[in-house]
């Protein structure tokens, strides 16, 4: 090739988009930081509570988008790799010693009292071997097919949590091991440098560092050599094949990167909420992810993490700041509606609405805001070259391209 | 012996209302390749307006019934017309969370409406009542279910097979453009398919109802229970859907009947997940159902 061929061809690729080099995220990154540690200063117990759930929320909603977002394949079968993330670390970390009462019964709690440094990749590992062992089964099958048998896994999964008592306590549930480093206990208050810091700061801190390495892996895996056949993969299955994506290969990296991920939000869930019972890995948990991913935006970072904020921090927040009714029952009244109710159809009714009206969710609100002030700002250059689109413009029509060339019986 | 068949009798039952559900999602996929996971909400809310007209608006039997028709009927066509038409081409996920969305909406709106208590289902005849032949208990209510399934399936038949929108919307299924080509109303078609699915949920949900002999705003959650039925017979075929429910029903009945002498092996409560397994086994052999059409990909 000749050197003015290459002359030519080079400035034609276009920097691909960095995760800081988007003017609006990186102020966003800079508010974000300083609102980060004012929040962890001075936020209440109660906020900090809701603020780690989000984020371990947002590491699941990470593993869901490497998979359904990047790679197109539909799974409502996160819950289980998170259960599986979840039963490992309480088999690898759990108390040895703890007994069960189940039918009248003593039984003797399995657990290796393991140090956390173990639990928490072990559960990643552990829930990606899985992941391994299903994926080839559930890869054979597309679409709707693919969908509803990733059901089966939420309902067999159930049957086999409820079951293994030893292991995960019974219908009644069983108790977490927290992240400790020798005497020093995530659970407890615990002085670091002479200043009291509470158990929620702790794991505030520990989940943040995760969340952050979580999201800064998935999308620099997604700018690799794999992740863009993953993508492929979901643009078009054929075309990917063609151009030489082994499909066997990238649908299987995705299903083993996303069970890795989820087992890991499903150990530190695990850990953080102390105690939890086998039915909560149903499926209403999967749907509340896909519902966080929609929302928040497919195939996107931010938007997984926006997405959990959104799902999982909202309707605690509502409620936190619903006038408690004094009387039996705990949750708020609105308008005469429980709060609880509400949120079920507020969230509901946002599903179809951003479904409807912006498919790229939350995410693709802020940048179709900044290709907006981009286009403001770049008006008064009259003559001038038009405003160059964003990078990411590509990815906001995409949905919006699909639905209009493939729109037979669209009245609109 | 008698208990067997006794089994075998309420499975049949039962598999009967799988099939009206299942019968709802093939009608709707064959139409538009959707997916409705509201299904089980639609028997929801017939059952519960079905109940409310006979219990709290003593409208009578029937025309509650017809009321409770109308209602899926309508919020059907209205989902279809409003939501699902702009979703056409979208990827597969964002089709069955737009169904998910709907079905939250549709359970908060019933448990708004009349709270989460234990409602008594609009029904006909007393819930004992039936005869016994050689120990084996013929209920009421699992006759009268078979007997409308039946005749549901009848009604189908002639309709797809004799009637000018039934040839429509098989037309449309096979394929949709050369539908569209020929002259086919396919909005119609779309229509008539959330139509039906949404009259034969009501249908559905109030035999479930009578069935339970009371019923609270978990209902839906049986629906889950006919996405084996669906795999197992195929996705886009109807009869396929019929013996798939039929199929699911008699395999969780006679688990149910069973279980108890391997309990220690496979948990109890085994009979809920025995239509999964059964349908993971299907899937191994046929991957497109018993009477699915294989799809021809090639790469």
């Amino acid at each position: 090739m000749s050197a003015a061929e290459t002359a030519v061809e080079t400035p034609a690729i276009e920097e691909p988009p960095g995760l800081l080099r988007l003017a609006i995220v990186r102020g966003l990154v800079v508010l974000g930081i300083i609102a980060v540690g004012i929040f962890f200063l001075i936020a209440s117990d109660e906020w900090l509570n809701i603020a780690n759930y989000t984020m371990l929320a947002a590491i699941a909603a990470l593993s869901l988008n490497v998979l359904s977002g990047y790679t197109g394949q539909v799974s409502l079968g996160i819950a289980f790799f998170m259960a599986i993330g979840a039963y490992t670390a309480v088999w690898l970390g759990g108390d040895p010693t703890t007994t069960f009462f189940i039918n009248a019964q003593k039984v003797p709690a399995l657990g290796l009292g393991l140090s956390w440094l173990i639990w928490l990749p072990g559960a990643g590992i552990v829930a990606a071997i899985a992941g391994a062992i299903i994926g080839p089964t559930a890869l054979r099958l597309k679409g709707f097919y693919l969908g509803i048998v990733s059901l089966a896994l939420i309902f067999i999964g159930q049957q086999i949590f409820v079951n293994a008592s030893r292991l995960t306590g019974g219908p009644g549930g069983r108790s977490f091991p927290s992240v400790t480093f020798g005497s020093f206990d995530f659970s407890q208050q615990n002085t670091i440098l002479g200043v009291a810091v509470t158990s929620n700061q702790q794991y505030f801190l520990l989940i943040l560092v995760i969340l952050v390495i979580a999201a800064v892996f998935v999308h620099n895996v997604m700018r690799s050599r794999a992740g863009r056949a993953f993508q492929a993969v979901r643009d078009n299955e054929t075309g990917a094949a063609i151009l030489g994506v082994n499909l066997f290969e990238a649908k299987m990296g995705a299903f083993i990167l996303s069970a890795f991920l989820a087992g890991i939000a499903g150990a530190l869930f695990a850990a953080f909420n102390s105690y939890v019972r086998p039915d909560y890995w149903g499926l209403l948990l999967s749907i509340q992810y896909v519902a966080a991913i929609i929302v928040g935006g497919i195939a996107s970072v931010w938007g997984s993490i926006l997405g959990a904020a959104f799902v999982f921090a909202l309707p605690q927040i509502i409620e936190l700041l619903t006038p408690q009714s004094q009387s039996s029952t705990s949750t708020g009244v609105i308008f005469g509606i429980a709060s609880g109710d509400l949120n079920a159809a507020i969230y509901g009714l946002l599903i179809i609405v951003f479904l409807l009206f912006e498919p790229a969710g939350m995410i693709g609100l802020i940048r179709r805001g900044q290709l907006l002030v981009r286009r403001l700002s770049n008006r008064p250059r009259k003559g001038g070259e038009p405003a160059k689109a964003s990078p990411n413009s590509v990815h906001d029509s995409e949905f919006e391209v699909e639905s209009s060339t493939l729109s037979t019986g669209d009245g609109a | 012996m008698a208990f067997f068949i006794q089994l075998v009798f309420n499975g049949i039952a039962l598999g009967c209302i799988y099939a009206l559900i299942a019968l709802g999602f093939t009608i709707i996929f064959k139409a538009s390749e959707v997916i409705n996971f509201a299904q089980g909400e639609f028997l929801l809310v017939g059952a519960y307006v079905a109940s409310a007209g006979v219990f709290d608006w003593n409208l009578g039997f029937v025309p509650s019934i017809l009321l409770a028709i109308a209602v899926t009927v309508i919020i059907g066509m209205l989902f279809e017309r409003f939501a699902l038409r702009r979703m056409i081409g979208r990827p597969v996920f964002s089709i069955i969370m737009i169904t998910i969305g709907l079905d939250t909406i549709l359970r908060t709106g019933v448990v708004i409406k009349w709270g989460s208590t234990i409602r008594a289902p609009a029904s006909p005849f007393q819930f004992s009542s039936g005869f016994n032949v050689g120990g084996v208990h013929f209920g009421a209510n699992e006759i009268w279910t078979i007997i409308v399934t039946i005749a549901i399936c009848a009604l189908l038949f002639v309709f797809f097979r004799f009637t000018r929108y039934g040839l429509a919307m098989r037309a449309t299924a096979i394929d949709q453009e050369a539908a569209l080509a020929i002259g086919v109303n396919v909005r119609t078609v779309y229509a008539l398919a959330w139509g039906i699915a949404g009259a034969i949920a009501t249908i559905g949900g109030i035999f479930l109802a009578i069935q339970a002999a009371a019923f609270d705003s978990t209902l839906g959650q049986t629906a889950l229970l006919a996405f084996p039925a669906i795999i197992l017979g195929g996705l886009d075929s109807v009869v396929g859907a019929v013996v798939g429910g039929i199929l699911i029903g008699l395999t969780q009945d006679l688990t149910a009947g069973y279980e108890g002498h391997f309990t220690n092996i496979v948990g109890a409560g085994f009979h809920d997940i025995a239509p999964y397994i059964l349908m993971i086994i299907i899937l191994f052999i046929r991957p497109y159902g018993l009477f699915g059409t294989r799809k021809v990909e090639r790469v």
